[in-house]
């Protein structure tokens, strides 16, 4: 088995495929504590669905490059949910529910009516599932790639007592003078980005696994934010590289790989944390 | 000069005013007590006082120094809070980002004042331990340490005993009885309890869609409003 690893890393794919994997882990992570302590998971999960929409587009236009088109749109996006979730008039899980579900048919529609693929059903497979896509990656993705995970590291590591006062207490946070609103816009902001990214590995739908799963598991063992981020980063790398190795070797879909993985590690933090509690 | 002026200030939402005609001010080291009917606008003041939210008219100034180091805030408990992990130390500390600048992360001097805090309200051996699983008592005293490193000057509580037992609560009035008398710091309170804001503050406003009442307690103790709002509600204690 080892012998048909090494052999199988002897390829550039599947390195760039791991590097890129690991990384989009890793940023997910990070930013899903954030998501699921504010109870914006929902907005993840929103975008997701405006990226797959987005990715009909880009597709139909036939662009050279697919994130040009898609990381704009799902930015505005972001920004719009951000706002109307803060807007007390509309109810906002509502105009969420409208705005992805309203994505996902318009883009099925557009990709129904223009596309000139052969192949339709495996297209919008690929795309709400992930696909062997990770696996022909080119260079530019994976630079892009690197690029956008270490900005959110750096992002996330500059700002890290902001984000938790903001996530913590928001009120508490505005009245000692901390711009809060654009702290939201800056989070907001960077998970459409990391959703645009983590669409190549897991696909649309299965995105918002990894950035829930990492933090709830977390959740179950760490009583501290720092210690709860961090867990989370590492529960995902591991299931990233694990997912993408077990993926390789049974030739099973990488993004369903990972998110099973993930489930496994809840379930098994969800028994360790109850025992704890009650030993 | 006044800690804290509100001239003619008229609250509301959405164009509808729910308090008008406010006029009071705050020295240092006052102890100010606001009572009213529930729904009568007193966590709308604190957030007005907080610059939070603006005033639908007149204006409410700051001065005697209060701008430089801004305001502790003691909030009514939000529910978000209640699973979130987080250790006490990591809460304390963030009530130094106001007056923090750019830098990324703490410094001696915040690690510093925050420990401090802690020692004053006694819970430096809970540093470590997660906010959730502690006591409704330790929790506010844990939040008036955060409201402490944000401020030397004056303090907001919004019925900072609202669910506490009665020990607690009698914790915490002296607590903040000592932070009041000892480090002169101004202590605004909304509270429910109308026996304690009798016993511990110097002033009461009393605010209804008018306010009804603002001065001295033993003024109010005298007047008219005051004797009527004791009689209704004063022979019981509200947790
Ligand atoms: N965000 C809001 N939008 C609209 N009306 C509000 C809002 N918050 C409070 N109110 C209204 O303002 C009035 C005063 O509320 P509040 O200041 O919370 O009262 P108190 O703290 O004295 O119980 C209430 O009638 C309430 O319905
Ligand atoms: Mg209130």
């Amino acid at each position: 088995m080892l012998e048909m690893l090494m052999m199988y890393f002897q390829y550039p794919f599947v390195r760039y495929a791991m590097l890129v994997g690991v990384l989009i882990a890793l940023s997910s992570s990070l930013l899903g504590v954030s998501l699921v302590l504010k109870r914006f998971s929902f907005i993840g999960d929103g975008l997701s669905h405006v990226a797959f929409g987005a990715m009909a587009i880009a597709t139909v236009l036939d662009v050279a490059s697919d994130t040009m088109v898609v990381l704009p749109i799902t930015i505005l996006s972001a920004i719009l949910l951000l706002h109307t979730g803060q807007n007390a008039k509309l109810k906002g899980d509502a105009v969420i529910a409208m705005i992805s579900v309203g994505a996902l048919a318009l883009g099925y529609l557009f990709l129904n009516l223009f596309s000139k693929s052969a192949n339709l059903t495996g297209d919008v497979c690929s795309t709400l599932f992930g696909s062997t896509a990770i696996l022909t990656l080119s260079l530019l993705d994976v630079w892009l790639c690197v690029v956008m995970s270490i900005l959110v590291l750096l992002i996330f590591t500059f700002f890290y007592h902001r984000i938790f006062a903001v996530t913590f207490d928001e009120t508490f946070a505005k009245a000692t003078g901390m711009k809060v609103n654009r702290y939201n816009l800056l989070i907001a902001i960077v998970t459409a980005s990391v959703i645009v990214l983590a669409m190549k590995l897991v696909g649309s739908l299965l995105i918002s696994a990894l950035i829930i799963f990492p933090a709830l598991s977390s959740m179950r063992l760490f009583k501290s934010f720092y210690g709860v981020i961090l867990s989370s980063a590492v529960c995902s790398v591991f299931c990233a590289f694990f997912g993408i190795l077990l993926s390789i070797l049974a030739s099973t879909p990488v993004g369903a790989t990972i998110v099973c993985m993930n489930i496994l590690v809840f379930a098994l933090c969800s028994l360790l944390g109850a025992c704890l509690k009650r030993g | 000069m006044a800690q804290l002026i509100c001239r003619d200030v008229v609250l509301g939402y959405e164009g509808k005013a729910v308090v008008q005609h406010l006029n009071f001010e705050v020295n240092q080291g006052d102890y100010l007590c606001i009572v009213g009917e529930n729904g009568s606008g007193k966590s709308t003041l604190i957030k007005a006082l907080l610059q939070l939210k603006k005033p639908m008219a007149g204006e409410i100034l700051s001065g005697d120094g209060l701008e430089a180091d801004g305001i502790g805030y003691l909030p009514q408990q939000t529910i978000v809070q209640r699973d979130f992990p987080a250790s006490v130390q990591e809460i304390v500390r963030s009530g130094c980002l106001g007056r923090f600048g750019w830098r990324p992360f703490y410094g001696k001097a915040e690690k510093a004042v925050a420990e401090e805090n802690m020692e004053k309200l006694g819970i430096t051996h809970l540093a470590k331990r997660c906010y959730r699983e502690l006591s409704g008592g330790q929790q506010q005293r844990v939040l008036l340490a955060r409201a402490l490193c944000a401020t030397k000057y004056m303090l907001l509580l919004d019925e900072p005993v609202a669910g506490l037992d009665p020990v607690a609560i009698q914790e915490m009035y002296d607590l903040l009885e000592r932070l009041n008398q000892e480090e002169k710091i101004t202590i605004i309170m909304v509270s429910h309890d109308i026996r304690a804001a009798l016993t511990y503050a110097s002033h009461i406003l009393h605010i209804s869609e008018e306010p009804l009442f603002f001065g001295t307690k033993e003024d109010y103790l005298k007047s008219e409003i005051g004797r009527s709002y004791l009689s209704v509600t004063g022979g019981k204690r509200h947790a």
